[in-house]
């Protein structure tokens, strides 16, 4: 089971978490602009690497706030945790490591 | 004086070196790949083939899958392929001379809601039209069927009904893969392990070879059937894959006297379970939800189907866990495979069969076979295309495949 540090509200278990997927994903500017292709890409195209991913994680069994998690996708060692707070001057804000 | 072990096999299949090249390499000696090297050469004479494997012959999710095999898929292009299959395990254990235990004892789909009622009963009628051998159980049948279900109205979820496929059933998966590799290597196909890919050798915009842990190897046609690593091959020959891998795990028990005659799968409390030859009970259910390489997931994903299994057979209260185990498969937007060619000349992709793949082991060789020795899919693969992902032709088996094995 995974430890997952979250931002607001420390170190709990997996469980109390909803996984999803990889981060720093934007929905498309304009969209109508885009091929199918790249339509496509957006919807069902995601990384899946072999190392560490940047991906998204909510509490949602806690604060139900959303936040980016670096895990390495082998050992699963969680190597850093970041909130995307709308408060946070830059957007992101790395919580530990 | 107890028992003689049995004596230990002969080996089933040369141990040959690479050599500089081969018509078609395929990358991956799991299941899928040894079914694709045997059918190139059984029904195209295609025998100047490599199926290369970085670790050992069958080590990867064929040695760990739960072996359900079956085809009451619900779309009529899956149920298609996966009757297929199922026609032609019905026939392997004669032609690859091989008593791989192949057994149908038929699967239960249970019902424990009026959504999973009106699923089933839905599921059972498209099986019908599309040939498929399906019948409706209601809560009597189930018990009759298979009386260790707790079919007690008493419980959280009372099993309502349930879909049966008779021909449904398991088989012994290591032996599956030995009786194709036996078979593969009688051909004349060099069945290479401890000889990872690591990229691809390209003339222009064509694949021309492999780069591997022994050197480079000359493919006129390169096909992948590497499972849960099919993004990290793709990676290396710069293509993107509607494709995530996830741990999914198992667990079976000690051995115990035969008493669950069938499979049974939950989708609702989420399990399934079946009783292997030698006595073990094989447990399983979903994936863990985020990304791994690792072989490995989370506890409490076992402790879950564990609680639904003990809800759904109230007998199995004092077996013990022996041996939990995970694989890493390669799970697809619409939970169905993507079999075919793809934007690199003589580049073919087989992946994307995510927690289901065993029992289409036979027909995936077969369409794949047929797609890499004429360039063109088979009629049975044409809609599993990668480019359905661009067109919106999905092939939503969310329903049939979400637990489901
Ligand atoms: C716990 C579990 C339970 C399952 N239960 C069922 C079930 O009940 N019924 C069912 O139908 N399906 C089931 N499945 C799914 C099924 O096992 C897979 O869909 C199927 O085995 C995948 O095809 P394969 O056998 O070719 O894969 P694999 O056996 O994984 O073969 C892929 C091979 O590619 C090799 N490879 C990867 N990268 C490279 C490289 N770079 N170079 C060389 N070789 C490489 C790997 O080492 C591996 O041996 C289950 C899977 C798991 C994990
Ligand atoms: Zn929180």
């Amino acid at each position: 089971m995974l430890l997952i540090a979250c931002p607001w509200c420390g170190e709990r278990d997996e469980l109390e978490f909803h996984y999803g997927g990889q981060a720093h994903v934007a929905h498309p500017a304009d969209p109508e602009a885009l091929s199918d292709g790249e339509w496509a890409e957006y919807l069902f195209v995601r990384d899946n690497p072999k190392g560490p991913f940047a991906e998204r994680w909510s509490h949602a069994a806690g604060c139900r706030r959303w936040f980016s998690v670096v895990r390495h996708t082998v050992t699963h060692r969680i190597l850093a945790v970041q909130s995307n707070h709308p408060t946070a001057a830059d957007g992101t804000k790395p919580v530990t490591a | 004086m107890s028992h003689r072990l049995p004596e230990h096999p002969d080996w089933l299949w040369r141990t040959p070196d690479p050599r500089r090249s081969y018509d078609v390499v395929i990358v991956g000696a799991g299941g899928h790949g040894l079914a694709t090297a045997y059918y190139l050469a059984r029904n195209h004479g295609i025998t100047n083939v490599a199926v290369l494997e970085r670790g050992w012959l069958a080590g990867g999710n064929m040695a760990r899958n739960t072996t359900i095999i079956r085809s009451n898929y619900l779309c009529e292009e899956s149920a298609a392929l996966y009757e297929h299959s199922l026609k032609l395990w019905e026939v392997l254990p004669q032609e690859l001379e091989y008593d791989f235990l192949f057994s149908q004892r038929g699967v239960l789909n249970l019902a424990h809601t009026l959504q999973d009622v009106r699923e089933g009963t839905r599921r059972v009628n498209a099986n019908r039209l599309g040939g498929v051998d399906a019948e409706w159980l209601d809560t009597d049948q189930v018990r009759e069927f298979c009386p260790i279900v707790n079919t007690s109205p008493e419980v959280r979820y009372p099993v309502l009904g349930a879909t049966l496929q008779p021909r449904a059933g398991i088989a012994k998966h290591d032996h599956v893969a030995w009786a194709l590799a036996r078979k593969a290597d009688e051909y004349g196909v060099d069945l290479i392990q401890g000889c990872e890919v690591t990229g691809f050798l390209r003339d222009g915009d064509r694949v021309v070879g492999v780069r591997t842990s022994r050197g480079p190897i000359g493919a006129g046609r390169v096909a992948l059937a590497a499972a849960g690593h099919s993004s990290v091959l793709a990676d290396l020959a710069g293509l993107r894959l509607p494709v995530q891998s996830h741990p999914l795990q198992a667990l079976v028990s000690e051995l115990l006297e035969p008493v669950h005659p069938t499979v049974v799968m939950s989708n609702h409390v989420h399990v399934y379970v079946s009783q292997a030859h030698k006595g073990e009970l094989v447990m399983g259910a979903g994936v863990d939800s985020y990304n791994g390489y690792g072989q490995r997931g989370s506890f409490h994903q076992i402790e879950h189907q564990m609680a639904a299994a003990l809800e759904l057979f109230p007998i199995f209260g004092r077996a013990h866990v022996l041996r939990t185990w995970g694989g890493i498969v390669d799970v697809t937007p619409d939970a169905s495979p993507i079999i075919g060619p793809t934007p690199v000349e003589n580049l073919y992709l087989n992946c994307g069969w995510g927690t289901g793949g065993f029992k289409a082991t036979p027909a995936s060789g077969w369409v794949y076979a047929h797609t890499i020795a004429t360039g063109e899919p088979h009629p049975l693969n044409a809609p599993f295309a990668l480019e359905r992902f661009t067109t919106g032709a999905l092939i939503d088996e969310h329903g049939a495949a979400a637990v489901a094995h």
